[in-house]
């Protein structure tokens, strides 16, 4: 009866083989996977780098991407880049947000508040194509969840194990370092760049990021490569803001659990004892003098 | 025997008054606390457990879930955005929802494979296993339309792809699929109508699952040896003993839920889900979610569009009759040696078939889906008929309490000493 243990091995193995193979023949290169502060059941946000992350997004994406499920009242959350209430009011008040009707019925611009959502670049899709040549930068709210790799099997197996969520910002990462020269005989169709991370390599956006551009005061190295990280972190933060809360509320829930469950198996043990060891008592062990 | 005779004594005034009128106490009593179990039965015969306690935390999760979704194709993406920011807890109730179709799913593979190994399908307990082949046929059309709620890339092309099935159906295929959408594509009224049944059905689930019990309890558990209980000796009362054990589980089961919850909660989630559904961008891969991808393999491993459906509904519909494809009259695969391993290859044709369906159709994925496809129905319709009738079975025990006192272990009973 072993071999047939073994036949279905061998078949689960082959299935799992071919698949494998076949995987490996991707287009694109595969992001490097980077070290994130919110690895992992621990990782947290490390609020510097979303504030760093931010000024990248104010200063640089901001321009074509919009950022539209999010306030400014957020950047002042806890677990987030952590300004107080009056920073993120006076980094509000530095946008021009429309409002209205008045009294007169018209449509106004007015400094932003605390409580508006961040006003998007251009005043809907058709200006934003026509602006930037035909092309729609994607809104980037659920931007870091919504791209992703695929490595594959054994990695889809092991990632739940590793507990790896950050395929977003490594990609987004990849994408932002991954301007390079094309390849000899690669044709980029008109107004694409080359870029090797980028699925069909020819994407639409112009390299967004060169060294220095954005002024750090904290004396973070003002690399791309950096640039490119703190901005990561920053889109992985507005995908998912919760992340700090979850991590910590899923510690205290997994140890209660823990003690329930080993509390609940000493007293499965107790109770089954008798059946298990004690044979001599065998009577159908309903409870009796059962009281409401 | 096993119909669990009420010995429930009245003690309290109230309690006898209440008795004379509406016997509900001696109900709960001889169901839930008298009930005779076997006293054989393993951790696989827990999920039944862990399938009501999940059906319990979708219903309630989702009931709150609905008081702040908005089933309107312009607001029903930033609706569930809206809950995962902004509402209290609200990404704990919405992770806990989505994780727990997945579990929930987990859950009933464990129990349908447990009831396939312990030949659980079999006489008298044929009714048993069909509602319980309805129940699984409720929570894949429960979860898929759930699916579609957050109306992302996915959800949106997920359902077109899958309403769209229908069309196969010859002659009367494309009126139903209009029918089906409210419209000519699926939109506005299609995301409605799947919010209007994705809130239903649970409750239709409740009451299947309510005559599913009644009629386990109608004919006893199964258990490991698939010899029905003969004495005293072989039963223990439902609670403490079962009841207990079954808490055990469903703790061990949620923790490895809430590590799913609360540090992975986007490992089962498609990224393509996170953009806004738009009918006019096709994703470039559209997959199903983990628990049907068997089903799609088998589907798309099929030239021809109607025959594919058919072998897709095939596939499903096969297991209630189970109980007249098998042929053997022993129960359990604990005896039945040639079973066990065909069984076994089942178990890995599926999950190779789950892969394959996670894959782009090309070239050699849709031979090995063919190829496992043709294992997946000739298990049914050639392996399990004849294996009965050539198959030399080992020898039953006389008794359950004789299994587990006499002869060591049967497979999967706790092994008496492992627990001193």
């Amino acid at each position: 009866m072993k071999r047939y243990h073994r036949l279905a091995f061998a078949l689960a193995l082959a299935v799992v083989l071919c698949g494998a193979g076949a995987a490996v023949a991707q287009e694109a290169d595969a992001p490097p996977r980077q070290r994130w502060s919110f690895w992992g059941p621990f990782g947290l946000y490390d609020q510097a780098q979303l504030q760093r992350g931010f000024k990248i997004y104010q200063e640089v994406c901001a321009n074509c991407h919009s950022l539209n499920l999010l306030s400014f009242r957020n950047l002042a959350d806890p677990g987030g880049p952590n300004f107080t209430e009056a920073q993120a009011a006076s980094i509000a008040a530095t946008f021009q947000v429309q409002d209205g009707p008045n009294d007169q019925g018209k449509m106004f611009k007015r400094p932003g508040k605390i409580s508006d959502l961040f006003p998007p670049p251009f005043a809907n899709e058709q200006a934003a194509r026509a602006a930037l040549g035909g092309k729609l930068p994607p809104d980037m709210s659920t931007l870091a969840k919504a791209r992703s790799y695929e490595w594959g099997f054994p990695w889809f197996i092991l990632d739940a194990f590793t507990m790896y969520q950050e395929a977003g910002p490594d990609y987004i990462h990849a994408i932002l370092t991954g301007y390079t020269d094309a390849p000899a005989g690669f044709a980029i169709p008109p107004g694409g760049q080359y870029n090797k991370y980028f699925p069909g390599h020819a994407i639409g956006m112009p390299k967004p990021l060169s060294d220095g551009q954005v002024e750090y005061t904290d004396g973070t190295p003002t690399t791309v490569d950096q640039y490119a990280r703190d901005v990561s972190a920053f889109l992985m933060w507005a995908a998912e803001p919760t992340l700090d809360a979850r991590k910590r509320l899923g510690f205290q829930v997994i140890v209660f659990l823990i003690v329930f469950t080993g509390l609940l198996y000493f007293t499965k043990k107790r109770v089954w004892h008798a059946i298990l060891h004690e044979p001599e008592l065998e009577k159908p062990r309903a409870p009796t003098g059962y009281q409401v | 025997m096993m119909s669990g005779e009420s010995i429930y004594q009245p003690q309290s005034a109230f309690m006898k008054w209440l008795e004379r009128r509406l016997p509900i106490a001696s109900l709960v009593h001889s169901s839930f606390i008298a009930y005779p179990t076997p006293r054989n039965l393993n951790y696989w015969w827990t999920f039944g457990g862990i399938l009501t306690f999940m059906l319990g935390v979708q219903i309630v999760t989702g009931i709150v879930l609905s008081m702040h979704y908005v089933p309107h194709v312009d607001f029903a993406f930033n609706s569930v955005e809206g809950i995962m920011r902004d509402v209290n807890y609200g990404w704990l109730l919405r992770y806990i929802h989505a994780t727990g179709a997945s579990f929930f799913f987990v859950a009933v593979y464990m129990h349908i494979a447990r009831g396939m190994y312990y030949g659980s399908y079999k006489e008298p307990r044929e009714v048993l296993w069909i509602l319980g082949v309805i129940l699984f046929l409720l929570m894949i059309i429960t979860g898929f339309m759930g699916y579609v709620l957050p109306w992302g890339q996915m959800s949106f092309w997920a359902a077109t792809v899958i309403t769209n099935l229908f069309s196969a159906i010859p002659l009367v295929g494309s009126p139903i699929v209009t029918w089906l959408w409210g419209g000519f594509a699926v939109g506005g009224p299609t995301l409605n109508r799947f919010y209007s049944l994705h809130y239903l059905l649970p409750f239709v689930i409740v009451g299947v699952v309510g005559l599913h019990i009644w009629a386990l309890h109608m004919v006893g558990q199964n258990n490991p040896t698939g010899v029905e209980p003969k004495s005293d000796k072989d039963i223990v009362a439902f609670t403490p003993y079962a009841t207990v054990k079954d808490a055990f589980f469903v703790g061990v089961f949620c923790i490895v839920f809430a590590v799913f919850v609360f540090y992975i909660p986007n490992y089962l989630l498609s990224p393509d889900n996170f953009i806004p559904a738009n009918p006019e961008q096709t994703p470039t891969h559209i997959v199903p979610e983990w628990y049907y991808l068997p089903f799609y393999a088998i589907l798309r491993g099929i030239p021809n569009k109607l025959l594919g459906v058919t072998a897709l509904a095939t596939s499903i519909i096969v297991l209630a009759f189970m109980p007249w494809l098998d042929t053997s009259r022993v129960r359990s695969a604990s005896y039945r040696p040639l079973y066990r391993q065909f069984l076994f290859i089942f178990f890995a044709t599926v999950i190779g078939l789950g892969y394959l369906g996670s894959q782009e159709p090309t070239g050699g994925y849709v031979i090995a889906a063919r190829i496992l496809t043709v294992y997946y129905f000739a298990f049914f319709f050639v392996i399990l008929p004849l294996l009965g009738l050539f198959e030399k079975t080992r020898p039953l025990p006389n008794s359950i309490s004789e299994s587990v006192l006499q002869h060591g272990v049967p497979a999967g009973a706790p092994a008496p000493g492992v627990h001193a």
